[in-house]
């Protein structure tokens, strides 16, 4: 389903992707770790060419991301995107925020868009807040608004960047939730998250990453029980010491 | 205090000449805050586009930032005719009015400084907006329409209704070329019959009309479109 083949990605001198390869199957869920500055927002925005790469590449489906004759427009409304900072329209409603792209962009009628909007909000559990601002919504229910508008386009792909990481803890709970029910669906997603206990128990693989390389790829039990690498060992001891 | 002047404002004649006046001073501001919305957001397209290097717009807000705009208008109305060719000298001389070169100068003025307020909107959407909607598949075109955009025209609302109070105040300058507007038909009253204060009390008051007027269409229009952050 995704593909990275030899991926590299330099800023100036600096190399913020090492070669990295990997695939994930659909309806697999990856987690990606590792510390701050790793590489790990890169890499996940490079699945939809927020950020470009330098070598190697990326394949989504049947499609080549880099290919420059393809649409990035149509590429982008295939793969739903979650922000660490929601980044939700603040001058549209709930329901405004999730059916503005179906609408704009496949020009769906704005009864269905409205409908379809309805629903997804009501599977994020916030169909009585359809019509609130992202303003009136706490920081849970805003990323919970972000998933439903990401859904919106019915991606096959959906890429999370640290998706809690912004929020109080209290709410994190809430968006992990839709986020487990989401991959027990069947949906193929790859996330960036140091959610360990998400990790556990819905990841099929995980994949740290140090410096721009993927250091190991493995499963989840293996990955907390017996990381190899001796940046995995430290990152996992630390994550425990928490 | 001595209010018998006033009577002259019982005039018909008085009435008709304010009435006349005020009409031209409202074409005026009409005429110029349509051009000049429409240029100001042409030239943020031009300055953001590329098209043309940033700096020949920059230089264009600069001169109507910091030459008084009634040099502006002197300008257009004595100064531009005389460096066009000789056949489109006589054709503005025959044609154009003084009307037509006050609403190009006050036009242009205002479309300067509408554009950076417009622009200094965009700045201010952060930019995960322009990113959020991008990754939804939307064009760059359509994320400015639907996302950046509308919400910079609401944040610089305000600004935008200022400039409209500004070109409102401005368009009196036109008397010094001739425009028969409000503050001409005042100092023409003046003039003619040394009833001084009400000849410009009038004017004072009909401006004071519009401006209120502007002031609670506008706030009107922003709680209309207002949004919580
Ligand atoms: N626009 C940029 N220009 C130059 N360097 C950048 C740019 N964006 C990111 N970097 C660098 O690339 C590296 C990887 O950044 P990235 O944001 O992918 O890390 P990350 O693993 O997501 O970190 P975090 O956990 O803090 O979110 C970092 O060293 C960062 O400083
Ligand atoms: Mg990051």
């Amino acid at each position: 389903m995704i593909e990275f083949i030899n991926v590299s990605k330099w800023y100036g001198s600096h190399r913020v992707l090492h070669d990295v390869n990997g695939r994930v199957e659909r309806g697999e869920v990856v987690v990606i770790c590792g510390p701050s500055g790793s590489g790990k927002s890169t890499l996940i925005r490079t699945v939809n060419r927020l950020e470009s790469i330098n070598n190697g590449q990326i394949i989504v489906g049947e499609t080549d991301v880099n290919d420059r004759k393809k649409s990035v427009n149509r590429l982008r409304s295939g793969i739903g995107f979650v922000f660490q900072q929601f980044n939700l329209f603040p001058h549209l409603s709930a329901k405004d925020n999730v059916a503005l792209a179906p609408i704009t962009v496949r020009g769906l009628k704005k009864g269905e868009a409205y409908d379809r909007a309805l629903e997804l909000l009501d599977k994020v559990g916030l169909k009585s807040k359809a019509d609130a601002f992202p303003g009136q919504l706490s920081g849970g229910q805003q990323q919970r608004v972000a998933i439903a508008r990401a859904l919106a386009m019915n991606p096959p792909v959906m890429l999370f960047d640290e998706p809690t990481s912004a929020l109080d803890p209290e709410m994190v709970g809430e968006v992990l939730q839709v986020m487990k029910q989401l991959a027990s669906d069947g949906m193929t997603m790859i996330c960036v998250t140091h959610e360990m206990g998400f990790a556990r128990d819905v990841a099929n693989r995980v994949w740290f990453i140090a410096d721009g390389e993927v250091l190991e790829s493995t499963t989840p039990s293996e990955f907390f029980a017996t990381p190899r690498h001796p940046r995995a060992q430290k990152f996992v001891a630390d994550i425990r010491a928490h | 205090m001595n209010l018998h002047s006033l009577a002259v404002l019982a005039d018909p004649n008085v009435q008709l000449l304010f009435l006349r006046g005020t009409l031209t001073t409202l074409e005026l501001f009409f005429a110029s805050a349509i051009a000049a919305y429409a240029l100001g957001a042409l030239l943020v397209v031009i300055r953001m586009s590329g098209w043309l290097p940033s700096a020949a717009v920059g230089a264009f807000v600069e001169y109507h930032r910091n030459v008084p705009s009634i040099v502006q208008i002197f300008v257009w109305y004595f100064g531009v005719p005389q460096i066009l060719p000789q056949s489109w000298h006589t054709y503005a001389n025959a044609h154009l009015s003084a009307f037509f070169f006050a609403v190009v100068a006050l036009s242009l003025n205002a479309a300067a400084y509408i554009s950076e307020d417009l622009r200094s909107g965009i700045r201010a959407v952060p930019t995960g907006q322009m990113e959020a909607a991008r990754a939804l598949g939307m064009s760059y075109l359509k994320a400015m329409r639907w996302v950046v955009v509308s919400q910079a025209v609401r944040g610089a609302a305000p600004a935008l209704v200022n400039q409209a109070l500004g070109l409102l105040k401005t368009t009196s300058l036109a008397l010094a070329i001739g425009v028969k507007e409000l503050m001409y038909v005042a100092r023409q009253l003046d003039g003619e019959t040394y009833a001084t204060f009400p000849s410009y009390l009038t004017p004072t008051l009909i401006y004071l009309a519009c401006t209120l007027t502007l002031m609670a269409i506008g706030s009107r229009v922003q709680q209309s479109t207002r949004f919580t952050r």
